[in-house]
């Protein structure tokens, strides 16, 4: 008797599935157009830098498609790989690079781990100062920096300036706030109970950081690193104003000082020389993409 | 091993006090258990134990040492969290060998003390995996074993099964007191679940607002609460407290509980009532397993009366049963073939020689 009820109960009407799903193709569809946008807006310069670094200067300056080449041709490349001057400008730019990203972590990766962890008067103002700092911008403090390194190469005797090693104590203002706060927001998601057991193990701080907060930490590190090196790669101002003569030039003012000669722009090379300068962050995004974004949200997230 | 004993000590953060003046004395080899609610101050005493947390006034002594200022690591003790905190990035071995690997301990050493700790917990199948690779149960011993292999005077645990699901709690429960059999160290334990303090501890301490409410075994502390606080958080169900008052009627002391129900005490329980003022507002402490069915032949002092039902909760073996006495809910454990129903009445027994008569301003057990 129930039994018969509950088969005519069962349902007429047809249940329409699927109706999540279409919503998701939806919402699919207008993120795959967006991304498509933002991929063409962000891919045509630098397409376009390769359509013209392959180009003779008698093909930029010609009145065909710029879109196109016709005469492809690699002496732009050649020109510059076998030119002293810019691989100097390539060495210079890695060594303060790889310089700054050591100095960087130095110093970033201890003051993080003490501003996040070890509770000592005016920790929690110092964290919020060493954030500040990085808000205010460079074209602001390459004056008085420069002062400062000029009174410093006086009273030392030691010169300074004009010399590509200025550098590495410029750079660090601008790289050591950032990755110490990204790295005190990486280091506070890390459970408390974690250094309470490593100390009770018989870790002092110094043990503690090494064995078990950088382990645990290594994609906000990876992450910190990936930034100082390419603030360090990409800094314009900075050396525009320290380094002068050719020699102490790093790669973005090495190219724009030596390829632009007056009002003559030497295109093809310009365009080669940004091209290859922009290789090796590209490179080490590719690779280390997936730890710079785990670190970055994990920094944007806390603290 | 050794013994630990805390003097007078005192947490205070800023104008709180946490932790209002502690002596406890805890014996060589013995299992002692913190219980309390939530902000009893059972953690923060746990934790100036291991030293995470500097004291604020007093002495803890560990071995017979006083420890106010030395640091955890040289307080040789070990600690077992409620989120296991082991290291991620280490394998069960590495994590288990930590701290003996920081204290230069000869490589074979190492190894036979974590194949002998894995053998006692379980776990040497899981040796050579990461954490996250370990299901909550397996992480806890791991926890445990990371404690076990640095041998140290004391064992400590900040509520270590709370995060467990409650079949798994149980299992644990018994694997601890199964490893504290084998390795006798003095043990620490802190837990806010009544039961796990009951089944693990040789003693229970009960606090409540930072202080000590009472030190005692399991059964004296069920048995004979000094106080309402731990009469009521020891014991599940808990405890039923009825207003009540002294009076002398026909030349015996009787509890009166309302205008018509009132019992005569047993001969025992009057001679140790008899100075209570009769005036006095007192409490009936009265466990439900005392609140019976009545029988036919009841002991002198199991009094019965008739009680209305309101709900009825069978459990298999005994079935509980509510009833409201003038706005107080009362408890009782009756035989699950008792008849009992919901709104239904029931002859029941109240069992006065296993009454508790407290002070309800003070809140003392007379």
């Amino acid at each position: 008797m129930s039994t018969l009820a509950i088969d005519k109960a069962g349902p007429t009407r047809k249940i329409k599935y699927g109706s999540i799903s279409r919503d998701r193709a939806w919402a699919l569809r207008w993120s795959y157009f967006f991304l498509v946008l933002f991929a063409i807006f962000s891919l045509v310069p630098p397409f376009y830098m390769l359509i013209t670094s392959l180009k003779s200067s008698a093909e930029i300056s010609a009145a065909t498609n710029p879109w196109w080449v016709f005469h492809p041709t690699l002496s732009n490349y050649v020109e510059l790989l076998t030119s002293n001057q810019f691989l100097r400008f390539f060495w210079n730019s890695t060594i303060v690079s790889v310089v700054v990203v050591i100095v960087t972590m130095l110093i970033s990766i201890p003051a993080a781990f003490a501003l996040a962890r070890m509770k000592f008067w005016g920790s929690a103002t110092l964290a919020t100062g060493v954030f500040l700092t990085y808000l205010i911008p460079d074209s602001l403090l390459f004056i008085p920096l420069f002062k400062m390194l000029a009174v410093v190469q006086d009273l030392t005797g030691i010169t300074l300036l004009n010399r590509w090693y200025v550098l590495l104590f410029v750079y660090p203002t601008l790289t050591v706030p950032f990755c110490t706060w990204i790295m005190i927001g990486y280091f506070a998601s890390i459970p408390k109970e974690l250094d309470e057991a490593a100390i009770i193990d018989g870790a002092s701080w110094l043990q503690t950081l090494t064995r078990i907060f950088i382990p645990v930490a290594l994609p906000g590190l990876i992450a910190a690193t990936i930034f100082a090196f390419t603030v360090s790669w990409a800094q314009f101002l900075y050396p525009l104003v320290f380094t002068t003569s050719i020699d102490q030039l790093v790669l973005p003012v090495g190219i724009t000082t030596t390829l632009i000669k007056g009002d003559v722009f030497n295109w093809g090379q310009i365009m080669t020389g940004a091209l290859l300068g922009a290789a090796p962050p590209l490179i080490i995004y590719a690779f280390l993409m997936d730890y710079y974004i785990a670190g970055l949200t994990a920094g944007a997230t806390k603290g | 091993m050794a013994e630990v004993s805390l003097r007078k000590v005192v947490k205070r953060y800023d104008d709180v006090e946490a932790v209002r003046g502690i002596d406890l004395d805890i014996a060589d080899h013995e299992f002692v258990v913190l219980v309390g609610p939530s902000g009893c101050g059972k953690s923060t005493t746990l934790r100036m134990i291991a030293g995470l947390e500097d004291i604020s006034d007093g002495d803890i002594m560990i071995g017979g040492d006083v420890v106010n200022d030395v640091p955890p690591k040289d307080r040789d003790i070990a600690m077992v969290f409620q989120n296991y905190a082991l290291y991620p990035h280490m394998t069960v071995a590495e994590n288990m060998s930590f701290g003996l690997r920081l204290k230069r301990y000869p490589k074979a050493e190492i190894k036979s003390r974590i194949t002998e700790a894995a053998r006692m917990l379980d776990i040497t199948d899981l040796i050579d995996r990461k954490p996250k690779q370990l299901s909550g149960g397996q992480r806890q011993r791991v926890a445990m074993g990371r404690a076990i292999v640095r041998n140290p005077k004391v064992f400590l645990f900040d509520e270590p099964l709370s995060n467990l699901d409650a079949k798994l709690r149980v299992q644990m429960r018994i694997e601890i007191k199964k490893v504290h059999q084998k390795v006798r160290t003095t043990t620490v334990y802190v837990t806010h679940d009544q039961v796990e303090a009951m089944t693990l501890a040789d003693r229970v301490v009960v606090m409540n607002k930072g202080r000590i409410e009472q030190i005692g075994t399991p059964n004296e502390l069920y048995h004979n609460p000094a106080t309402r606080f731990v009469a009521g958080f020891i014991g599940s169900p808990a405890m039923n407290f009825v207003p009540c008052r002294l009076e002398d009627a026909n030349e015996r002391l009787h509890i009166r509980l309302t205008d018509r129900l009132a019992f005569p005490l047993p001969g025992p329980r009057a001679a140790r009532y008899q100075s209570v003022s009769r005036n006095e507002p007192l409490l009936l402490g009265i466990r439900p397993e005392h609140i019976t069915e009545a029988r036919p032949h009841p002991e002198p002092g199991v009094e019965p009366f008739q009680a209305m039902l309101d709900v009825t909760e069978p459990m298999g073996m005994e079935t509980l049963v509510y009833f409201t006495l003038e706005a107080t809910q009362i408890c009782g454990r009756v035989s699950p073939n008792a008849g009992a129903r919901d709104a239904a009445p029931l002859r029941m027994a109240i069992d006065l020689n296993n009454m508790h008569l407290l002070n309800e301003t003070t809140g003392l057990v007379i």
